[in-house]
């Protein structure tokens, strides 16, 4: 497998080398539809003294792919490679993240875009698509080759169709979920070799831009790193006339600069990331870097300092933020390089993130176990509802009846419960339900599940490290503090535009709690030949014993006589003489 | 006989209602080598909530019982208490009337020979009222030991399980030892047996406690009480194969062919079963066993047609209850292609985790085969012995069956007792009945040293299952080979010699 995804990546290579050319051509025909891209960086110092920093580029183009008999092959900022694989396969929405850490939400607050621990890919295909499953196999397949990374693992022994805690993000109000496939790789290593080619995808590649800051030999020093591809179609204006395609690429990474920088709070650009901006992209509409200063100035202080302050709500909270205009020169100021800089003073209380959960496998031995999750609900005195999303592999078994939710330390039943159990070797379990937090409280969901002994050929290489189990997925509608902005409007900063807000009171968050590792027991591996030996010899004993007694008949033992009484019979028989007995 | 039998029904009922009630229950229903896949209580609880839930029991990996057993249990749970007024109310009712009855009965049998006495065969309604003590004394049970857990009537259920399989297969051994005797009586008349063989015929005093024997070796074996606690629907499947042995020692072809229906439908495996009763029927019938007969045929096809016929019906209903055909592949598929390799006390498991993938399908046949592949030599060997026939097919069954537990175990080793005239000719019972007994205290130290002190790998436990399995084998192939000299001795003498006069001695050639 390792031989084949690195043969794919050198393809992959290979073709990008050859149609690298794209972006210099700027071939622009009239005709072709109007796109733009914009770049992002929003840094916001946590409390724990990290730094997290999240990147986004969106690429919006007024095309659509998927439309009867329209051929699209005119590629200026969309990344062709992509676009191929959305029209082929009939992609209505695309989301996949590589991520390597555990974003900690209790120490950092919610991130601008969650992600789980390893890889997870989720695909709403269009409601055309007959063969789903068929698709989705090459899909993760071709995926697989253009990120560099082992999607092509993800069969129908890891893939789920959520019934409800996966809804389309962009355009569509699709609830077949039929057509959705969602798949995590909690195992999944995210390194430089699944970077470069995200970093291809970008119209500016990593030559400018804010793309120049990110060096993997940084970014991979980090405590969190998390990158994605989201692909959705959007509405072109506010009166969503027609449809347009928004590719959205994000970076995230928290870096623990309080620990490397022997305690002192202070951060910058060129500390991060070894490098300073110094132009925007040239192929950028817009080119910004926000630095949360909500805290300012009591708690730090940035340098240089930006007379542009800017205001969003964000996840349920008022922000503000300094922004940094890349597209206008002074910016740069005299050393035509940006470099932030910023010093923390002391330290502040942050406010608790409302929703967060965390899980962990209970119990001995390695016959039966026990999974618990707990939710907590942190807002002080509104209850709301989360829908819980657990898919456990095949070789847990879940015991549905030993299903308990508490809360309080009273029972919580759960009002919807959509359960999928498991065929061996064919699909994993899907347990999904709808569970109403009360205010200030802890929600325990316990589920027993029993171990099973694979077959021998089934583990992995170090079966002995145990197996992972992906993790839980929290999606709630959290009710916010302050009124969210549920106007469309275009120059709204792209971090806390990505999540549709439909309503005031409210803002959807996503928490995915720890994956689990479970050990699973384990044959012996040197024994093949030997247990094959010893069954049969076990089964040819009854088979031996049996066959003995049904077919033969019991005789008298009667001694055979000895040698020379035999020859003096053979003569006397000659002789015609009585023989000797 | 009552009395004792009574008694010791009360006993069984007592150790696995004080079983029940203490902390062993959920150690002891969690054990593999009590439940399979294919028979845990959990597994049939996590059934009902998949029903409860509104999805197909049979949509998952989990529960492989049969629809008829799950819409028993969805029955006896959801309904328990009516069903258990309705039986109360019919145990006063019947008792009031059987008594006198009974008692009836019992006076006309006094006038009879008193030989015949012993052979007395209880009529219908004597079953029906032991039938009706065991409820009684489970009611009697069940206001002393009530608990609040939903799953408590279930418990019932499966203590009458056992009381029946008990009751069965103590009036099928009574049956079975009139017949004996009466054949002996018939052979020793026309001078059949050899004249020196006396000590190897039986005697109605020594056979008089033999059913009571076997109705205490099945209700008080650590194996029948261990599953029983467990709540595996093993003891079920028992039941219904001693009752279809019941109705076959009766005579009665239908209610036999149905039985048997219903327990392959269970577990597939009693197919096998249908040998030995044919030939039984036959025997019973005075039906020479000729390939050029009609009448063999006759009775064959008309036997077969019972058996396929229930089956056939039993299999619709379940279709009907459930609305499709899930359940074949994943009941029989599951049993045949050995999908779960959780550990018991059979061969398949470790073998098949261990097999090489492109082997698996040909070992998978090969291992499969072995249940079916004695019953036709085994039948031409045992023709005129269709009761040891059962014995043997039972034990063959439980040794190479996918999923074994030691519920299936305890069922063949009811029978013992009523071989105990062959224990003369045994060979080496000794050494067995130390291997079983050593196997059976080694598996949960094995099992706890591997799973839980992890200072054991998978081969110690294998090693016991190898061990148990291969006493087993020559259990029963030391019993076979008993009873094939004990008919050899009948028929040529006890005391055989030599030509030279010296004492001879028997081998197999």
């Amino acid at each position: 497998c390792e031989i084949k995804q690195l043969s794919d990546c050198l393809i992959r290579l290979l073709l990008d080398r050859r149609d690298g050319t794209r972006t210099s051509e700027a071939l622009t025909p009239a005709a072709a539809a109007r796109d733009e891209f914009q770049e992002e960086l929003v840094i916001r110092p946590l409390h724990s003294g990290d730094i997290y920093a999240s990147f986004q580029f969106r690429t919006l183009w007024d095309t659509d792919f998927l439309q009867e008999g329209q051929k699209v092959s005119h590629y200026r900022l969309f990344p062709k490679s992509l676009g191929q694989v959305l029209s082929k396969f009939s992609v209505r929405e695309l989301h996949i993240s590589f991520t390597q850490g555990f974003w900690r939400t209790m120490q950092w607050g919610q991130p601008f875009i969650p992600s789980p621990p390893g890889a997870e890919l989720w695909v709403w295909f269009h409601d055309t698509v007959s063969d789903v499953d068929g698709n989705w196999k090459e899909l993760t397949n071709v995926l697989s080759g253009i990120f560099c990374a082992s999607l092509n693992f993800i069969d129908l022994t890891n893939t789920v169709q959520p019934s409800a805690s996966f809804k389309p993000l962009g355009l569509g109000n699709a609830t077949d979920h039929r057509f959705l496939r969602y798949a995590t790789l909690p195992r999944e290593i995210v390194c430089t070799e699944n970077l470069t080619p995200w970093k291809k995808l970008l119209p500016c590649g990593s030559k400018a831009g804010l793309a120049v800051l990110l060096k993997s030999e940084k970014l991979f020093h980090s405590s969190f790193h998390s990158q994605a591809v989201h692909i959705r179609p959007v509405c072109q204006d506010e009166q969503c006339t027609s449809k347009a395609w928004e590719l959205r690429q994000t970076l995230n990474v928290v870096f623990d600069l309080y620990t490397a920088g022997q305690g002192k709070k202070e951060w910058s650009l060129f500390k991060m990331f070894s490098r300073t901006l110094t132009e925007a992209c040239p192929l950028a509409t817009s080119s910004k870097v926000y630095v949360d200063i909500t805290d300012n100035p009591e708690l730090f202080e940035l340098s240089p300092a930006t007379p542009l302050l800017s205001q969003a709500v964000v996840l349920g909270d008022r922000r503000t933020y300094s922004v940094f205009d890349l597209t206008r020169a002074e910016t740069f100021g005299q050393l035509r390089s940006l470099n932030l800089l910023l010093r923390w003073k002391g330290d502040g209380e942050m406010l608790r993130p409302l929703l967060h959960a965390e899980r962990y496998v209970a119990g001995f031995g390695l016959q039966t176990g026990e999974i618990h999750t707990v939710i907590y609900n942190n807002h002080p005195y509104r209850a709301f509802p989360v829908l819980l999303m657990d898919s456990v592999p095949w070789y847990l078994q879940l015991y549905i009846h030993t299903l308990t939710v508490t809360s309080k330390s009273r029972d919580n039943k759960p009002s919807y419960i959509h359960y999928q159990p498991a065929k061996d070797r064919h699909r994993p379990h899907l347990l999904e339900m709808l569970i109403q937090l009360p205010p200030h409280s802890m929600t325990e969901v316990t589920v027993q599940f029993e171990r099973a002994l694979l077959k021998w050929t089934e583990y992995t290489p170090d079966p002995n490290h145990g197996f992972y189990v992906g993790s839980s997925v929290v999606s709630a509608l959290v009710p916010s503090m302050v009124a969210m902005n549920t106007n469309f409007t275009q120059d709204q900063p792209l971090f806390s535009s990505f999540v549709p807000v439909k309503e005031e009171s409210s803002y959807f968050v996503r928490v995915y709690t720890e994956p689990l590792l479970v050990n699973l027991p384990t044959p012996d591996f040197s024994m093949p030949y030997n247990v094959i030996c010893l069954t049969c010899t076990v089964v040819a004993v009854g088979y031996g014993s049996f066959y003995n007694l049904l077919t033969r008949t019991f005789q008298v033992d009667e001694p055979s006589l000895p040698l020379a009484k035999r020859l003096a019979n053979l003569i006397r028989r000659i002789r015609g003489v009585p023989l000797l007995t | 006989m009552a009395a004792p039998l009574t008694l010791l029904l009360i006993v069984a009922v007592t150790i696995r209602a004080v079983l029940f009630r203490s902390s062993l229950a959920e150690l002891i229903s969690a054990r593999v080598e009590v439940v399979s896949p294919l028979n845990a209580w959990k597994r049939v609880v996590e059934g009902l909530a998949l029903l409860d839930l509104g999805v197909s029991p049979y949509s998952g990996d989990v529960f492989h019982e049969t629809p008829l057993m799950i819409y028993l249990f969805h029955f006896t749970v959801d309904y328990a208490e009516i069903v258990f007024i309705v039986s109360a109310y019919f145990v006063d009712c019947l008792s009031c009337f059987l008594k006198p009855l009974d008692r009836a009965k019992m006076a006309i049998n006094s006038n009879y020979l008193k030989s015949d006495l012993l052979f007395n065969f209880p009529g219908c309604c004597e079953l029906i009222s032991w039938f009706i003590t065991i409820i009684v004394c489970l009611c009697f049970c069940k206001f002393h030991f009530l608990c609040t857990c939903k799953y408590t009537d279930v418990r019932l259920c499966h203590q009458i399980a056992d009381g029946i399989t008990a009751l069965a297969l103590y009036l099928s051994i009574q049956t079975y030892n009139k017949d004996v005797f009466r054949k002996q009586k018939y052979a020793l008349e026309s001078d059949r047996y050899s004249a020196d063989c006396l000590e190897l015929l039986r005697s109605p005093k020594e056979m008089f406690y033999i059913p009571l024997k076997v109705a205490m070796f099945y209700l008080l074996n650590p194996f029948t009480i261990l599953s029983c606690v467990a709540k595996s629907t093993c003891g079920l499947n028992n039941a219904i194969i001693a009752l279809f042995i019941f109705c076959t020692l009766k005579g009665s072809a239908l209610l036999s062919g149905i039985l048997l229906a219903l327990a392959t439908y269970q577990s597939i495996y009693p197919l096998t079963l249908f040998a030995p009763a044919l030939l039984f029927f036959l025997q019973r019938l005075y039906i020479p066993v000729n390939l050029r007969r009609s009448s063999f045929w006759f009775f064959t096809l008309q036997y077969a047609f019972m058996y396929v016929g229930s089956l056939v019906v039993i299999t619709g209903l379940s279709f009907f209850l459930l609305g499709s055909w899930d359940f074949i592949p994943s009941v029989y598929g599951f049993i045949f292609s050995v999908p779960d390799l959780t550990p018991n006390i059979g061969l398949f498991w470790y073998f098949f985790a261990e097999m090489f993938e492109h082997f698996r399908l040909f070992f998978s046949c090969v291992f499969q085969i072995n249940v079916f592949f004695y019953t036709i030599p085994l039948s031409i060997k045992l023709k005129e012995h269709p009761v040891f026939l059962i014995f043997m097919q039972i034990a063959i069954i439980s040794i190479f069956k996918s999923y074994p537990t030691v519920g299936d175990v305890a069922l063949y080793m009811a029978f013992l007792p009523a071989w105990s005239h062959l224990y003369r000719f045994l060979r080496n019972i000794f050494l067995v009945s130390c291997v079983l007994l050593a196997c059976s205290a080694l598996f949960p130290v094995l099992w706890h040293l591997w799973i839980y002190a992890g200072s054991a790998n998978s081969n110690f436990y294998y090693a016991i299952t190898l061990l148990f399995n291969f006493g087993q084998i020559l259990l029963v192939a030391d019993y076979f080979y008993a009873y094939l000299r004990r008919e050899h001795h009948l028929t040529h003498g006890l005391y055989l010699k030599k030509k030279d006069g010296t004492e001879a001695t028997l081998v197999l050639k």
